[in-house]
């Protein structure tokens, strides 16, 4: 299959200012595998070497490690490597499909069995720890909102809505502030503008996943001297997107942070309803005093493997 | 049966709208309440008055509480029970039992297909909407199978009876049903206040009911070690927090807050002063979403993280299971007769109130048709909308209403109004009589390995007088005892049989209750010592004062002194400093920290020991509030306080929490006698015989020493009698004797390490002596120098041993947990 291969890097560090007695961590760094993306290769390296790790699948079915650490340590390093390759997305005509407003209504209880791809969908319409459901959010999406258009294309139109209002701020907001405020203040960082159209979507009724991954970005200056590897090292970021339930055509993603539909750049690692049920790493420690973050993140395009 | 006509004027009229629990509908009294009512009308208004007096005080006593959060006035408000308790008979309560069971069971099922395969789900019989849009439905706990598959341990339905005499669901209470520890207090106090009526109309028992709980949770055990279970709380701040603590107490568990807990692998531990005890089962009072900061909530310091990992890894049972919590809400009332039949192949037995989740377009269209006619609630806890009756808004607001109905349909639902049945309550006042109240009843199941039980009684609540139709604890109601009646054609009853039977056979298979005690828990109790202590100090240091103040001799230098400890404030007036609470180091603060310790500890204190705590506190506030005469407040206080060291000594088990709340007792005795001694004897003057009175008055010794010496005070024997005398309770060496035993013990116990602090400086006293104390000059001088230096010496090494104590045995307790996120 012709497809783009990435080698992605993600290398998470924190360093405590005091000894941490005890911790236990979850990691959301595990590569998902889908119809169009194939996890060639994947290894986490954690420094320290944890006293005890384990791995399972979480109701979404993302894959989850599991890590704990019983002796005092000062910092720890989490590193995530893996190698992905992306087919590209089909020919896709946004206006087909079935009118948002049935779907809309079909996603709400009837009585009726149902099948298992719109049991999937009901997952994802109801509030979730960060994605509340406001008349607000409603409001927001009323214009995109035209009678008998497809899901995909109201999604489309939400995306260019949230990607022209909002002003995209390094370190505007941080995991905690409410979406209620990045709407009120209209800036943020990917995450919320996932938030933001996640919520004008369920808050119309319709189904949409919040998905966490990578996304390789193009740098001119490395282009132009078109030297392989020369790509910034750590310039990368994590990011995150919205997939959205589109019958017939099922669940189409759309970068808002980008105003893009997501093709061959992003690498997705796990979805669930909001960032709080994929977190790439979230942990509880004992101990340890003030701490620095630090996250590296690096994408690069690798040779196609050989098919 | 007799008319209402022949009976004394304290009845009241029926009721043509509800239904009376007392009154047939021609005004007679039923068959069932009349022992009741034949007991009360004998007594007269005078036993009346009695019974409700006492029934306030022992609430009062026994400290049973209510939070209040709303309440300005303070965390905790008495709790309110009506001394009549809500008479049921036998044949009803049959009905209503198999119905509670039965619930039970099929919303055990229901949580199990919502965890599990969401069947009923795929199936179009319960609302996908109602499960997901719920905030206790926990994502991280789907594919969780408890033990046993008992996803319910302990259920609670709270019913209400129509005008035509039948019980109603109104909603049920699956995630940590709060409540049967007031019921049993209930019933502990009512069958005090109404002797022998409990007996006389062959109530039935409730005792032993809960124990059949821990039977059962202690029946998934995987090991070999004796099953160690908990009763989890978020704390004193909790609502609910006296259940807590007399759940725990009742069962015989320990009471454990989050950071008692600690996961490691995939076991749940506690934390106790001999180390980490695994933990096999865990009784919860703590929310679904707050139970594990790691995968739920990560804002909620209150839980155990990595708990869910646990409950993924099958190795400790949860009552509740966590996410237990998502049927929680007027929507599912509705579907339980479809799931009853789905899941059980039972038609429900037990009726909801009428309700329309207007998820469905039918049903919204319905409510917004009878909208005066409904009461409109939220259908998810997290929403911040208040029930309302239809009838009771202006057009506006019904317009209002139903715009909001119309936007967000799955969010709300409308419910039909019950008319509850009323019962007689008492009311206290010039006159006694009846007066009827609405009620409700909290009707409580626990799941046993032969299935669900259901506990012969409830928790009756009534509403405020003068409200009808709503009942809450938050909105100033009460509460009744529930009797039931035994059943006469049943014989032998059911609830006393299993109550003897299983204790036979705990004490068959060698249970034992557990002596593993969380160190907190523990240190609360280390606590508890030193403030009872320090209390009585400086109450006889501020006595002893006080009672010299027309001394110029020596009123100085003692009032000096109780600045130097914090007693007195330098520039107020003795009674203002005693009774002003925010003397950091005053008796009023100490009084405060000494009940704060004894909250924390209440799992471990006798009934008795908590009220005399509580009494204090009340009476020091009393005296306060009327400036009483300080003399006398100290002198009640003493009494008081000397009781607590009774307590100590005689009414706990001796067990390793016992002896770290005596050497918290003991350490504090010595630091503070050991350095105002020797503070004393630094200063340059030798000491006149009016200050020996003094101290001989501070250390308790007076008496003693005039019966031994008849002579007036002199140094020497006073220091003796002080300081060496080791038969002496009130004397350092005494005290310092015991501390040694106490540590060898801990030593062996605990493993503790043997702590040799205080060796050098007993030898350096005893070195020191009291020879030549009483010499003139340089000589005498030097002698008092060198004790006091040996005193002073003692004082620190007591600190020293508090905190290696602290180090060692309470360093498992966790400050600074944080969550982090990237």
């Amino acid at each position: 299959m012709s497809g783009v291969c990435y080698l992605v890097r993600h290398d998470t560090q924190y360093e405590y200012a005091g000894e941490v007695a005890h911790s236990h961590q979850q990691l959301h760094l595990t590569p998902r595998e889908t119809e169009r993306q194939q996890c060639l290769a994947h290894r986490i390296e954690i420094n320290p070497e944890p006293s005890r790790r384990t791995e399972h699948l979480d109701a979404f079915g993302n894959i989850v490690t599991r890590i704990e650490f019983d002796k005092p340590h000062g910092r720890l390093d989490v590193v995530s490597d893996m190698r992905v390759q992306l087919a590209p997305l089909p020919e896709l005509d946004l206006e087909e499909g079935e009118p948002w407003e049935s779907v809309r209504d079909q996603l709400c209880y009837n009585a009726q069995s149902r099948t298992v791809h719109w049991l999937e969908a009901m997952r994802f319409r109801g509030e979730s720890p960060y994605v509340r459901i406001k008349r607000q959010f409603r409001e927001f999406a009323a214009d995109c909102l035209s009678p008998g258009a497809s899901v995909a294309s109201v999604a489309n139109a939400v995306m260019a809505k949230v990607n022209a209002e909002f002003r995209y701020e390094q370190g505007a907001t941080e995991i905690a502030t409410p979406l209620m405020d990045v709407l009120a203040n209209r800036c943020g960082v990917c995450q919320d503008f996932a938030h933001m159209m996640i919520a004008s979507l369920r808050s119309v009724g319709l189904a949409a996943r919040y998905v966490s991954g990578y996304l390789h970005t193009h740098r001119p200056q490395a282009a132009a001297t078109s030297e392989p590897g020369a790509e910034v090292l750590g310039a990368d970021a994590s990011h995150a997107w919205v997939a959205v339930f589109a019958p017939p055509l099922g669940w189409i993603s759309f970068d808002p942070t980008n105003n893009l539909l997501v093709d061959q750049e992003h690498v997705a690692l796990a979805w669930g309803r909001d960032f709080g049920d994929v977190s790439p790493l979230r942990g509880v420690i004992l101990g340890g005093g003030s701490h620095q973050l630090t996250v590296k993140v690096t994408v690069e395009k690798s040779a196609e493997p050989a098919t | 049966m007799r008319s209402i006509a022949d009976t004394q004027p304290m009845l009241y009229a029926g009721s043509q709208q509800r239904y009376d629990e007392l009154l047939e509908r021609d005004g007679t009294i039923r068959a069932h309440w009349d022992p009741l009512i034949k007991h009360l009308s004998k007594g007269g208004a005078e036993t009346a008055r009695r019974t409700v007096e006492m029934t306030r005080r022992l609430i009062i006593e026994n400290g049973v509480t209510y939070n209040v959060y709303a309440d300005p006035q303070g965390r905790d408000r008495p709790w309110q029970l009506d001394p009549l308790p809500l008479m049921i008979e036998a044949r009803e309560w049959r009905a209503l039992e198999s119905g509670v069971r039965q619930r039970a069971q099929l919303l055990n099922a229901l949580l199990a297909d919502l965890y599990g395969s969401q069947s009923l789900i795929a199936r179009g019989v319960v609302p996908a909407e109602l499960a997901f849009g719920h905030p206790n439905y926990l994502w991280a706990a789907h594919g969780t199978r408890p033990l046993g598959g008992t996803w319910l341990h302990l259920y609670a339905a709270d019913i209400a009876r129509a005008p035509d005499g039948r019980w109603w669901v109104l909603s049920d209470r699956t995630q940590t049903p709060s409540g049967p520890g007031y019921a049993l207090e209930n019933r502990a106090i009512i069958s005090r206040v109404l002797p022998g009526l409990v007996n006389e109309t062959a109530t039935r028992a409730l005792t032993g009911f809960f124990h059949r709980l821990r039977e059962s949770l202690a029946c998934f055990v995987d090991d070999n070690n004796p099953p160690l279970m908990v009763v989890l709380t978020p704390g004193p701040f909790n609502e609910t927090y006296f259940e807590h603590a007399y759940l725990a107490r009742h069962l015989g568990l320990p009471l454990v807050q989050g950071q008692d807990l600690t996961v490691r692998g995939d076991t749940v531990y506690m934390k106790t002063l001999s180390g980490l005890k695994r933990v096999h089962a865990i009784l919860r009072r703590l929310d679904d979403d707050f139970c594990d900061p790691l995968e739920l909530r990560a804002d909620s310091a209150l839980g155990v993280p990595g708990l869910l990992g646990v409950v993924r890894a099958g190795r400790v049972t949860l009552a509740n299971a966590l996410g237990s919590g998502v049927l929680e809400s007027a929507g599912w009332l509705g579907f339980l007769p479809g799931a009853a039949e789905a899941l059980l192949g039972e038609s429900l037995q037990l009726p909801s109130v009428a309700t329309w989740w207007c998820g469905e377009k039918p049903a919204l269209d319905y409510v917004i048709e009878n909208l005066d006619r409904l009461v409109i609630k939220q259908t998810f806890p997290n929403q911040r909308f208040d029930a309302c009756f239809g009838r009771d808004l202006d057009e506006a607001e019904q317009r209002h209403l139903i715009a909001r109905l119309r936007s967000r349909p799955y969010a709300y639902v409308g419910q039909e109004r019950i008319s509850l049945s009323q019962a007689p309550s008492w009311r206290a006042g010039a006159n006694v009589r009846l007066t009827p109240r609405t009620l409700t009843m909290r009707v409580y199941a626990i799941a046993t390995q032969d299935g669900y039980e259901v506990m012969p009684g409830g928790l009756a609540r009534i509403a405020a007088e003068g409200v009808v139709d709503i009942v809450s604890s938050q909105r100033g109601g009460g509460s009744k005892d529930v009797w039931v009646l035994s059943d006469p054609e049943a014989g032998a009853e059911p609830a006393q049989i299993h109550g003897t039977a299983a204790n036979d056979a705990l004490v068959g298979s060698g249970y034992r209750r557990h002596d593993e005690l969380p160190s907190q828990l523990v240190e609360n109790l280390y606590w508890l010592g030193r403030y009872s202590e320090r209390c009585e100090d400086k109450a006889r240091l501020l006595r002893a004062t006080l009672a010299v103040r027309t001394n110029a001799d020596i009123w100085k230098a003692a009032r000096a002194e109780c600045v130097r400890q914090g007693v007195l404030d330098a520039d107020d007036e003795p009674n203002e400093s005693l009774y002003d609470d925010e003397q950091p180091f005053g008796l009023a603060g100490d009084l405060g920290r000494l009940g704060w310790c004894a909250t924390q500890s209440r799992s471990l204190l006798s009934a008795e020991h908590w009220r005399s705590i509580i009494v204090i506190q009340r009476h020091f506030q009393e005296a306060g509030a009327s400036m009483a005469d300080p003399l006398e407040t100290l002198d009640r206080l003493l009494v008081s306080l000397t009781s607590l060291s009774g307590f100590a000594l005689d009414d706990m088990t001796q067990d390793d929490g016992w002896r770290m709340l005596m050497l918290g007792r003991r350490l504090e005795r010595i630091q503070f006698l050991a350095s105002l001694l020797s503070a004393r004897l630094e200063s340059s003057e030798p000491m006149r015989q009016a200050e020996l009175e003094w101290l001989l008055d501070i250390g308790g010794v007076s008496i003693t020493y005039r019966t031994r010496y008849v002579s007036a005070p002199q140094l020497a024997p006073a220091l003796q009698l002080l300081i060496f005398e080791d038969a002496s309770p009130r004397a350092l060496a005494y005290q310092w004797r015991k501390v040694g035993r106490t540590l060898s013990s801990l030593a062996v116990s605990i493993g503790a390490i043997s702590d040799h602090e205080l060796e050098a400086p007993v030898a350096q006293l005893s070195a020191a002596g009291t020879e030549g104390v009483e010499e003139e000059g340089e000589v005498g001088a030097e002698r008092r120098e060198w004790l006091a230096a040996a005193l002073s010496e003692l004082a620190a090494a007591a600190g020293r041993v508090s905190d290696r104590i602290a180090l060692r045995h309470f360093s498992l307790v966790d400050r600074g947990v944080r969550i982090l996120a990237s």
